[in-house]
This record gives C-alpha cells, structure tokens and sequence, in this order.
C-alpha cells in the first residue's frame, strides 16, 4: 500500500502545480483596495433579475455608476458569500429574506452601514446592530382555494390548523426560511410551550409539506389543497402574470397579533472589503430612497419600509402586522426552531 | 469475483494486477483526485462540525434516517425499472422487426434531452396532485431509461445470436434463452447504465422537490439555505458519498472480471405479430411519459399565460451559444478526465485500479450545489485568479458529469481485442503509439458517446452553474430557471423550448451511434 499513498501524494501534488501553473497574472482587483469611488461595484442579487433589473438600470443612468451583478437564490447566495469568506468579489448582498442577512451577519461578513441609511427604515423593520438595512416587507398570509371556502369560513389564526377539521387540507415549507421565520415568531410571541405544541399538533394533522411557497400556492390553485402558509407577494406576482381573475387562489391575513401574521422583510449589507466604496453604499441609499420604494410597491406588491411611500392597493396597512413585540433580530435565532421542527420531523 | 466466464476467450490476461503501466496509473490518479475534490471539501467541512457529538446528533436525527431511507428505496427502485425497462426497448429495438427502427432509437434517446425538474413541472401541469415516491419513481425511470436502452442497444446489436439460437434449440424457453446466452453478452453494458441512473437518482434535486419527495438532497439544500448550516449540509452530503461509494463498488462486483468483447453476428429479427401492442408499450413508454405528457403540459402553460412577451432573440440566442460553448468544452475536459480512468479500468485491475475508478464516480452521486460550492472552496483557495471564471465551471462540469464518459469508454476500450495489441507492441511501436493507433482508433465511437453524454447533461445542470458561473453569463438552463421563479410562463417557455431542442441534438446523434448499422435496415 505504500506505493498507493506514494501515488495518490504526487497525484495531488502534480493537481496543484497543474492548476497554479495556470493562474496566470491577470487576477481581478481585489475589494480590500478599493476605497471612495470608482463608478464601479459587484452586487449580488438574492432577488430576481426581472425585479431587479429595470430598478438597476435606473440607478445606473441616474448616477454613471456601473454595477456588475450577479444573480441566484438566496440561499445559494448566502451559502455562496459563507463560502468566499474575504475573498469575495461582491461589495453588495441585495437578500431575499432577513435569516440570510441574519446569517452573514453573525459570520462578520458585513461592514456596519452609516447612521443615515439605517434611520431611514423604522426599527423593528431593519437589523438592530446596523449590518444591514431593510428594503421591503413581506406578509405572512393564508392561501385559500376560493373556490372551496368562502373568505369567512378561512382561519384568522394560524392555531386553526391544529383541529381535526384542517386535518391533511392545508400545506406548509417547513425546511423554507420563511416557515422558520414565522415558526420563530410564534415561539418569541406566545412561548416555548405554546410553540411546541403548535408544532406537534401541527406535524400530527397530516400537513401536506412542499419545498417552498411558490409550490404551496400552485398547489392551492389547482384545488389540490384548500389552503396554506405563504407570503403575500407571490399571490400577487402570479395575478400579474395570469390575471386576478384567473386565480382559484385567494388571500387572508390572520387577525393582527396572531403570530401568522408578522412581517419578513427583504435587505442588503454591504461586505466587508466595500467598507470604503462610496458605490456600493449610494446604492443601498438608492434602495431606501423614495424612488426604489415606489418601484417596489408598483412592480413588486411589496410593502415599502420607508416613510410616506402608500402599500400596494388591497394590501392591510403595514402598522397592523407591525408586532410590537417581537424584533426582527429574534427571527435570526433559528437553532431552537429548526431543533423544534426536527422534534416533531417536520425537517 | 470471477473472471472465467466466455469474455476471456481472447488472450488478455483477465486479472492480472500488476501489469499497469506506472504512467498510467499515475495520470488515471491525477485524473481521479479531480473528482476527489468535493469530498476533500465536505471532509473540511464535517471537521469544522466537530467530529463528536454533533456528527451523532445530525446524523441519527429521526429524520436524517428517514430521508436516507427515501434516498436508498427511489434509487433502488428507479435503477430496477431502468434496468429491466431499458434492456427490454434495446432488446425490441434491435432483435424485433419494426418500422423505421431508426427512428425508434432516436424516439428512444429523446427522453435525455428533457431536464428532470422540466419533466416534473410540466406534469404537474396536468395532475396537479401528483406526489410522492410513485411519481417520483415513474418521472424519474423515464427521463433515466436511455441510460439503459442505448448501451444496451448497443451491445445487442454486437452480441452473437447465434448463442441464443442454440440455447433454443437446446430447448430453452425465450426468456430462458435470454438469459443464459444474451444476458451475459450485455450484462456490462446494461450494468454500467444502471450504475449511472442509480447515482443520477441519488443526487437528484429538482424532481424530488417538484414531486413533495424529501430525500437526502431535500436535506442538504434545506441546511444551505434556511439555516445556512454549511457543516451539517456536508455531513449529510458524506452521507451520500457514502451510499455512491457503495453503488459504485457494488457495480464493480456485479459487472464481474472484464467487459464483455462484442462478437459481430446476424441478430434474428423476430416478427411480432401478436405481440405489437406489448411492444409498442415498451417503446413508448419513456418516450410518452418522459418527454410528451410534460412538453404538451408546458406548452399548455405556455398559451395560459396572459401575456406573451415578446421573445428577446439576441438574448435567447446568446443562451443557446453559451449552453452549446459550455457543453462542448465540459464534454472535452470531461473526456480528457476519464480516459485514463477508463484505459486502466478497462484492462486492469487491483485494488488501487478500483479505488481510482470509484473516485472518479464521485461527482456524480452529489447534488450539484455540493460540487458547486467545493470548487468555489477549492478555486478560491489554489487559484483564486480563476475564480468565477469559465475555466472553473469548466472543470465543474467535468466533475460532476466525468461518470458517465467512463463507463462508456471503458466498455469501449475493453472491447478492443487485446491480441491486437500485443501484435502491435511486436511489431515495435510504444505502449502509448499503441494505445493511440490502436486502442483509441477502435474505441472511438464509445469516446464520442461518453462525449455526449457529458454534453447532454452539461446543458441541462442548474446548481452548479449558478454558483461557479462568471457574472453576466447565462445558460438557457439558467434563464429557465430565472424566469419560472417569478412565474413567467410565458417568457420562460422559449428557453424551455430551447433547452429541449438543443439537447435534443446531441442525443439523436447519441441514437446513431453503433446503434442500427446501416447493414442492418
């Protein structure tokens, strides 16, 4: 067996020299250097290209400076920013949802963000260290087939699905960051014990489990279940593609205070090696300024974190989700509920 | 193991295991620590979690269990039904009388050109309720059969009849008949396509997901990307290793002593008379399930959509070049990979011999996020001036996808009589002139399969490409995927339309091969 080791050794060690040999000067620029302003910066989008596009492209011709960006999941992303570590070429992370945020945040990922930028966004709706500020607010919501159920004979409570009567009717994401959200909220909320009984009763009432929302809501609108747990926004993104009228699929928000009904918000952070890139943060200034908050309201049915923007038409006004008690950072702590969902192997 | 079965009538010695030539060994290693790349990664990775206590806790959660569990029972099953299905269309393609059979095998092909996820979503387009592991099962084996069909098909098409004439004559039944005397001629073949299913099943994430399935890969995405646990994401991966390695070591086991010699032989044509209907089951079936009921489902969607946009040509266009410039350089590097590994697996064997060829099946039998995010790892860390650059998706893809150029060029290069090979070494040339006019020459188609097989599947891969992508380049997969995430039926359906056609050509081409000779029709 010697001479395997041998073998395997000069394998390994021929690999490298192989591929150094190859790394050819040419090496991007990069972040840690660049300091003030260049007209240039990398975004990294957890948020779609066809969203964000458009909003880019008016950035760009409003202020010269070019941005490079790169577009995935969120979690690919996030999990793709833990990865690169310092070395990552990104100077700006755009997420799809706060646990992300949270993540990299709690990796040291993120350089603080300027008193100004996160004054713009109410707390309660941005971190509370200042790594990284809110952009938009998604709701919690209860997805019905309106067909099957009149808007009075849906839950205003999230508790409703524990009885026999929602029994093998109604889906759920659990292994989706915005499930363990909401899961989150609910222990935060009402308590450790409220929570795991919600969880058992919940896991023991034959919930039909999907991958995310998205499937949640097709599922719903084909009549294959009678209601599930979404957020809002995808209802509307579907209604603008195949019409309002066409959808089977209707929305209700559980009554304010209900821990189905709380709020995600999307956000960014600007890395580490951008600290000093005047680019990179006169673009997140960009997406809390009035003009970017409009866009999303219009193109995106979001809710607006900023100040004296309107919420989408047919939207319940953000103040009424807003939970007095519970803070967004809250939502970061996922052990305890990912450890409370895999108790009952819903994950 | 044994070696002693009809294949050894040439004068290779069957399991010698010392005659590797050390060069050869050597770059087969080089080759194969490539594909050790990932599992370095994860083994970094499952360290950083602490090998004590959590690794226990992680891996022997209730749930864990349960989802190795789904993992092994889809994959078990998928490989079943490909085997016994693939071997029974090659068997119908080529010893039983049709019409165009040429068309056949190309019909047979077309399921590879169909994406899993695509198959899964246009689906649901018409039983919305589907899910579950009997729609997993059934979606899964139809896009996998050809896996089968085509190696098979083609190695009854070099298989001697002659065997099972005098095994009926002997007074076998049909199925007996086959085997005892066909089986044995094909088993490598069908074992090898089998192998390729079972880690392609294994690793599968789009259908799993689409079909409410919750296997292994469920889980690590779930880790990734809820709780960014990047530790607890490779433990479960390591798992997965675990259950490729076994996959591919039992292959070995079962595939036996040498590849199987293709003997040239007139195959009797039996006419089917009564038996159309069955047959026309078994030749339709794939193809039906697999590329017809989901295409016309995604079309159907197509029309629903309220607004169709206006296509952007130049950006399609610019997709497909990308799609076709990344599988044609993935299907070389791919190739270049495995060709020592198939070159020693082919002729050789000890146990250093199966463990780089078991390493070089690695990739196949992990979710393309893992391979992604481990090169990223890897790039960033030896040549970060690579990093997000063509070159390391490049590399990506030969990764992930060198499994299935091996097989097929080991079989080929097996199948090159080893006489004239020791002619050729009398007549003076080197160990490598002869390997190069001699060996290469005559394994030549079954290096242009594995090329295309690797292309085929280049074209369709998401995950990876996504990560390791240089910003700015799309892929028709890629643009599929940017657009039905925001519900964009209507734009979404060109590039799926794309994606199809496009491998679609490789894998007609892929149908020619060594498939019906011209002789034959």
């Amino acid at each position: 067996m010697r001479t395997t080791s041998l073998l395997t050794a000069l394998a390994a060690g021929a690999t490298v020299l192989a591929l150094a040999g190859c790394s050819a000067p040419g090496a991007p620029a990069a972040n840690g250097a660049s300091s003030g302003s260049d007209k240039a910066f990398t975004l990294y989008s957890g948020r779609d290209e066809e969203l964000v596009q458009p909003l880019i492209d008016m950035f760009e011709d409003e202020t010269g400076i070019e941005v490079d960006v790169r577009y995935g999941n969120t979690p690919e992303l996030g999990a793709l920013l833990l990865e690169e570590g310092e070395q990552t070429p990104a100077d700006v992370f755009l997420s799809q949802d706060a646990g992300a945020l949270g993540a990299l945040s709690n990796a040291d990922l993120f350089a603080p963000l300027p008193e100004e930028t996160n004054a713009a966004v109410p707390a309660g709706f941005t971190s509370a260290d200042g790594t990284w500020v809110g952009v938009t607010g998604r709701a919690r919501v209860i997805v019905y087939d309106g067909q099957e159920l009149t808007a009075a004979q849906v839950p205003d409570s999230v508790d409703a699905f524990t009885s026999p009567e929602w029994a093998g009717r109604f889906g759920i994401a659990p292994s989706n960051a915005s499930f363990q959200a909401f899961v989150t909220a609910y222990r935060v909320l009402k308590g450790v014990e409220a929570a795991d009984a919600w969880v058992k009763a919940v896991a023991a009432n034959s919930p039909q489990i999907f991958e995310n929302n998205l499937a949640i809501l097709a599922a719903v609108n084909d009549g294959v279940i009678d209601a599930g747990l979404v957020n809002h926004y995808y209802w509307f993104a579907q209604a603008d593609e195949t019409g309002a009228e066409n959808l089977r699929a209707q929305l209700a928000y559980p009554k304010p205070g209900d821990p189905g009904a709380i709020v995600n918000v999307t956000g960014a952070g600007i890395l580490h090696g951008a600290a000093d890139d005047a680019d990179a943060l006169e673009f997140v200034n960009f997406l809390v300024s009035p003009t970017a908050q409009q866009y999303f309201v219009e193109e995106t049915f979001e809710y607006p974190l900023v100040e004296g923007i309107e919420a989408p038409q047919g939207l319940p006004p953000l103040d009424s989700l807003k939970n007095p008690d519970l803070n967004l950072s809250d939502l970061e702590s996922l052990e305890a509920t990912q450890e409370l969902l895999s108790r009952y192997g819903l994950i | 193991m044994t070696s002693s079965h009809r294949g050894t009538r040439d004068r290779r010695k069957g399991s010698r295991s010392s005659g590797a030539p050390p060069w050869l060994v050597a770059l087969a290693a080089v080759c194969a620590a490539a594909a050790a790349i990932p599992l370095v990664y994860l083994i970094v990775r499952a360290l950083d979690a602490g090998i004590a206590g959590s690794v226990v806790a992680t891996l022997w959660r209730p749930r864990v269990l349960e989802l190795a569990l789904n993992s092994i029972t889809l994959a078990v099953a998928v490989t079943g039904t490909c085997l016994v299905a693939g071997t029974a269309s090659a068997w119908v393609l080529t010893r039983v009388r049709i019409p165009a059979p040429g068309i056949w095998i190309l019909i047979a092909a077309l399921p590879l050109a169909v994406p899993s996820y695509l198959a899964a979503y246009g689906w649901l387009v018409w039983v919305p309720s589907m899910n579950g592991f009997w729609a997993s099962w059934l979606l899964l084996s139809a896009v996998c059969v050809p896996y089968v069909t085509l190696p098979v098909a083609a190695a009854l098409r070099g298989a001697s009849g002659n065997l099972h004439d005098v095994a009926r004559t002997l007074g076998r039944g049909p199925f007996g008949a086959f085997v005892s005397a066909t089986w044995p001629q094909i088993r490598p073949a069908a074992i090898a396509g089998a192998l390729l299913v079972c880690l392609y099943a294994l690793s599968d994430f789009g259908l799993v997901s689409l079909m409410r399935y919750p296997t292994l890969t469920w889980g690590i995405n779930a880790a990734y990307g809820a709780s960014f646990n990047r530790n607890q994401a490779a433990l479960l991966a390591l798992v997965l290793v675990a259950l490729a390695l076994a996959v591919v070591t039992g292959e070995r086991s079962i595939r036996g002593g040498q590849d199987q010699v293709a003997v040239r032989g007139a195959p009797p044509v039996i006419p089917s008379g009564r038996w159309k209907l069955p047959v026309a089951v078994v030749l339709m079936a794939a193809p039906v399930l697999g590329v017809l009921v989901p295409v016309l489902g995604l079309l159907s969607r197509l029309l629903e959509a309220e607004t169709l946009r206006s296509i952007d040509v130049p950006r399609l266009l610019g997709a497909v070049g990308a799609t076709l410039g990344l599988a044609v350089a993935g299907a070389l590097l791919a190739t270049l990979l495995a060709l020592p590994i198939a070159a020693l697996a082919a002729r050789h064997k000890s146990r250093l011999v199966s463990v780089i060829e078991a390493t070089g099946f690695l990739g196949h039998g992990l979710p393309g996020i893992v391979v992604g995010l481990s090169l990223v790892f890897f790039a960033l860390a030896v040549v970060p001036a690579l990093y997000q650059s063509v070159i390391v998706l490049v590399f990506g893809y030969a990764v992930l996808f060198m499994p299935k150029a091996i097989g097929t060029m080991r079989s080929g290069i097996a199948g090159v009589p080893g006489s004239l090979v020791e002619v050729s070494r009398m007549l003076g040339l080197s160990p490598l002139a002869t390997w190069w006019r001699v060996t290469a020459r005559l394994a030549l188609p079954s290096i242009g399969v594995g090329a295309l097989l690797v292309a085929i599947s280049v074209m369709k891969e998401l995950p990876a490409t996504l990560l390791l992508r240089p910003t700015g380049i799309s892929t028709l997969a890629t643009e599929l995927w940017s657009r039905t995430t925001v519900f964009e039926f209507g734009a979404a359906a060109p590039y799926a339309a794309a994606l199809v056609l496009v491998a679609a050509v490789p894998a007609v081409v892929l149908s020619g091969f060594r498939g019906v000779s011209k002789e034959d029709l």
